[in-house]
């Protein structure tokens, strides 16, 4: 029967069915990143966040959101020119974890 | 601009490396672009400066354009290092020597990788054992090929022939440097001057008498980008960057710029042709664009080596406007003859940037 | 004879801890090493959260050290101690005998020139919130040239691993908006930004200033640290941030950018500090005995500190902690 809508998917992020084992895995070898502020400086200066959706701190936020395919999708943006690690206030290894978390 | 403010920083970040015996290694792609380039810097050291560079016929690659394109693992990457360390070592020398940026950025995270985890050192001394029967040592002094010009540049000016001033108008002329990223950004002490104004390029436009251009978007990157240059599709975000730099720095009115990294040159110089075919922009002066060199090309052309044997004609923006600024002398006959007098072929003409 | 106490610091601190061992019958002697007492807060203009003149505060603790003992231009350059108390020697050659000693010796600002990607002693336009302030007071300052567009930037040099400073400074986001709100009075046609990571606005008062920079003075804070400071063709600064509410990379020009800079511990110090063993905490200040019972007190019997030389504090908890060592003294010498 068409009664002209239907059931609004839920825009929950799900926290109970997120996998965290990708994250959990960087952690391991990479435990500055649960410090991150979301200061925005890794994104500012970044040289393909310029002309593309690429934010590092976004894909540390998908990691934890459930949104894997979305990070490593965007991680391809990445150039690896090492800005964001100059940059961060916190020190985060982020030319490193770009690299680690497709592998 | 407070120049004072910068000297301090100049100050604080120089690296202390010898001024001689080295062990040269080459850059995968740097023959293929600029084939002039690592030639210079072997002629002008050993033979202007009566330096020893050693070159072993059997190094290869770093790996770096294979881990930065995620086709091989970091380990893989620090092996194929391992085993340069060892030729290094075999033929007795300890102060090393690389002519790329990325393989410089690759040597320096490696040794510092193997600092803070000497157990992964153990495990690539294993790795390289069980494939290639070798030990290596680690160098005691790392360099990249322009920290040695740097460190030269005064010697390199005693023997100047054509220094970069405008020889009608006797002004300085305005240079644009850029580093390669992977020069300081990751390691902002092992690079001359730092990372945010890095002081390897500046030096040598200062020694030989140009005038250094600072711009806004000076830090920002080429474009490069293993991944995006590689990847034809993303070809447009490589080329969106260099086209920022462009915009950023057309108002000073470059005369020339240079580079120190393979990759940096070879975009900053095909992407005008291409910027121009798409937008029907040019950034020189009358139609021309403005030529982006090595740091070897501009130390030839300063000592006065001949224009087409610093392979000056394999450069896409023509070089000729330059050469006359400079008052070097150049047959336009030769221009497209390779060493022996073999006819090189001419490029198409681009319907928008001039050529010749 | 009245028991003599060595206050090392003649700034906010000092002086009140003075003025209130004075008052309970004891012996302070201020020893202070620039020209005048008053220490930074004499060389602000006015205060956070109510725009209170500094001037009105100074005056009052110098009324309130009439009569004490101050040594200016004067520093301690040796120290010791035996049974009988400490044994200080001034630079002017006087020796002291003193029962107990207050490290009152404050803050510095940090210096910009460090966080290089700024440009501070490179770009002519970018200043401290130090010299915004003494811009405020004397009205001179040549890099300030009727603005058009103002930035500026929280957390200079503090949470930020790279100059190893991860404490917040705790007072330079209720200053930002302070001077955002009085560059405005002062170049009404200005438009004002300031880059923020977090506003911690935690005092009284501190949320309707808050309230106010949007309100009255039409301030636009931008959530989002920035990375990059270049100088343009007509010598304009061009910035990058991020604003990250928006999620999107962000560049403008200013004409004018104040680096709110942060407190480090005044280094000054140091060489006294070590000879008293008092041990700097993992911030780079001193080391409190306890973070609860003991904020005033250090490892080291009679030797006592108060005010920003124990970490980043605002005028309020420095009084209330200079009023807090004068009990402590009091109880050490009465012990």
């Amino acid at each position: 029967m068409d009664f002209g809508f239907s059931l609004s998917p839920s825009s929950h992020v799900k926290m109970d069915d997120v996998d965290l084992s990708t994250f959990n895995r960087l952690k391991e070898t990479n435990p500055d990143i649960n410090t991150c502020i979301a200061c925005g400086s890794c994104n500012a200066t970044c040289t393909a966040g310029q002309f593309t959706e690429m934010s590092f701190r976004r894909i540390l936020l998908m990691l934890q959101r459930g949104k894997e395919d979305e990070a490593k999708k965007m991680i391809q943006r990445c150039m690896l020119c090492g800005k964001c690690t100059l940059v961060c206030p916190r020190g985060i290894n982020i030319r490193r974890l770009l690299l680690d978390i497709t592998r | 601009m407070i120049i004072e403010g910068k000297q301090k920083i100049w100050a604080d970040y120089q690296k202390d490396i010898p001024d001689d015996h080295y062990f040269y290694v080459r850059s995968c792609i740097r023959q293929a672009f600029w084939p002039g380039s690592e030639v210079t810097f072997l002629d002008i050291t050993r033979n202007k400066l009566r330096k020893d560079m050693y070159e072993n016929p059997y190094h290869t690659t770093c790996g770096g354009i294979a881990y930065h394109s995620d086709t091989i693992p970091q380990e893989t990457a620090m092996t194929i290092i391992a085993r340069q360390f060892a030729l290094m070592h075999e033929s007795g020398y300890e102060n090393y020597v690389c002519s790329c940026i990325t393989s410089f950025g690759c040597y320096t995270e490696t040794l510092e990788t193997w600092h803070e985890y000497p157990e992964l050192e153990a495990k690539i001394r294993q790795y390289l054992w069980d494939s290639c029967k070798k030990e290596f040592a680690k160098p005691k002094y790392l360099a990249h090929a322009s920290d040695l010009i740097y460190k030269f540049r005064f010697d390199i000016a005693k023997q100047m022939k054509f220094p970069l001033v405008n020889a009608k108008t006797g002004k300085p002329l305005k240079v644009v440097e850029h580093i390669g990223c992977h020069y300081s950004k990751m390691f902002p002490s092992k690079g001359f001057g730092g990372a945010e104004y890095p002081h390897v390029l500046v030096g040598m436009i200062e020694a030989w008498g140009g005038e250094v251009v600072d711009y806004p978007e000076r830090r920002h990157c080429c474009g490069f980008g293993f991944r995006q240059y590689f990847v034809q599709a993303n070809r447009g975000y490589s080329e969106s960057n260099t086209y920022k730099k462009f915009e950023s720095m057309e108002p000073y009115e470059p005369d020339l710029i240079i580079t120190n990294c393979p990759g940096c040159p070879y975009f900053l110089d095909r992407w005008q042709y291409v910027i121009a075919e798409q937008t029907g922009k040019t950034y020189g002066k009358s139609g021309y664009g403005i030529p982006a060199l090595t740091y070897e090309e501009v130390a030839g052309l300063v000592m006065g080596y001949d224009p087409w044997d610093l392979g000056l004609q394999m450069h896409q923006v023509a070089i000729e406007p330059l050469l006359e600024k400079m008052g070097v002398p150049y047959d336009p006959k030769k221009k497209y003859q390779g060493v022996n007098g073999k006819d090189l072929g001419r490029p198409q003409c681009p319907s928008c940037i001039k050529v010749s | 004879m009245k028991e003599k106490i060595l206050i090392i610091g003649g700034g906010a601190a000092g002086m009140e801890a003075a003025s209130q061992l004075y008052k309970m019958g004891l012996h302070p002697v201020i020893i202070e090493k620039s020209e005048a007492l008053g220490g930074h807060i004499a060389q602000w203009d006015r205060l956070f959260p109510a725009f209170h003149p500094a001037k009105d505060v100074v005056e009052k603790m110098l009324d309130d050290v009439k009569g004490v003992d101050v040594r200016l231009e004067t520093e301690v350059v040796d120290i010791q101690r035996d049974n009988n108390g400490f044994h200080a020697v001034l630079s002017n050659n006087e020796k002291l005998d003193v029962q107990a000693v207050v490290l009152a010796t404050g803050f510095d600002v940090f210096k910009a020139e460090r966080k290089q990607e700024y440009g501070y002693g490179i770009y002519n336009n970018v200043i401290t919130n130090a010299e915004l302030e003494q811009f405020f007071r004397t009205g001179k300052d040549e890099r300030i040239n009727h603005p058009k567009r103002i930035g500026f930037v929280h957390c200079v040099g503090a949470r930020d691993v790279k100059v190893c400073n991860t404490y917040c400074s705790k007072v330079c986001c209720a200053t930002a908006l302070k001077q955002a709100c009085e560059v405005k009075e002062v170049f009404p046609d200005a438009e004002v930004y300031t880059f923020y990571m977090d506003l911690r606005m935690f005092g009284p008062g501190y949320e309707d200033l808050y309230l106010k920079t949007q309100k009255d003075f039409d301030v636009k804070c931008v959530r989002g640290r920035v990375c990059e400071v270049s100088e343009n063709m007509d010598g304009k600064l061009v910035i990058k941030a991020e604003d990250t509410l928006f999620g999107k990379p962000l560049k403008m020009t200013l004409d004018l950018l104040v680096l709110m800079c942060s407190m480090e511990k005044n280094k000054s110090i140091n060489a006294i500090q070590q000879k008293l063993g008092v041990a700097d905490n993992s911030d780079g200040f001193m080391q409190s005995k306890d973070t609860y019972l003991g904020m005033n007190e250090t490892a080291q019997e009679g030797v006592f500190v108060a005010g920003a030389c124990t970490a980043p504090k605002s005028l309020p908890d420095t009084i209330a902690e200079a009023r807090a060592v004068a009990v402590e003294v009091f109880n050490y010498i009465n012990r």
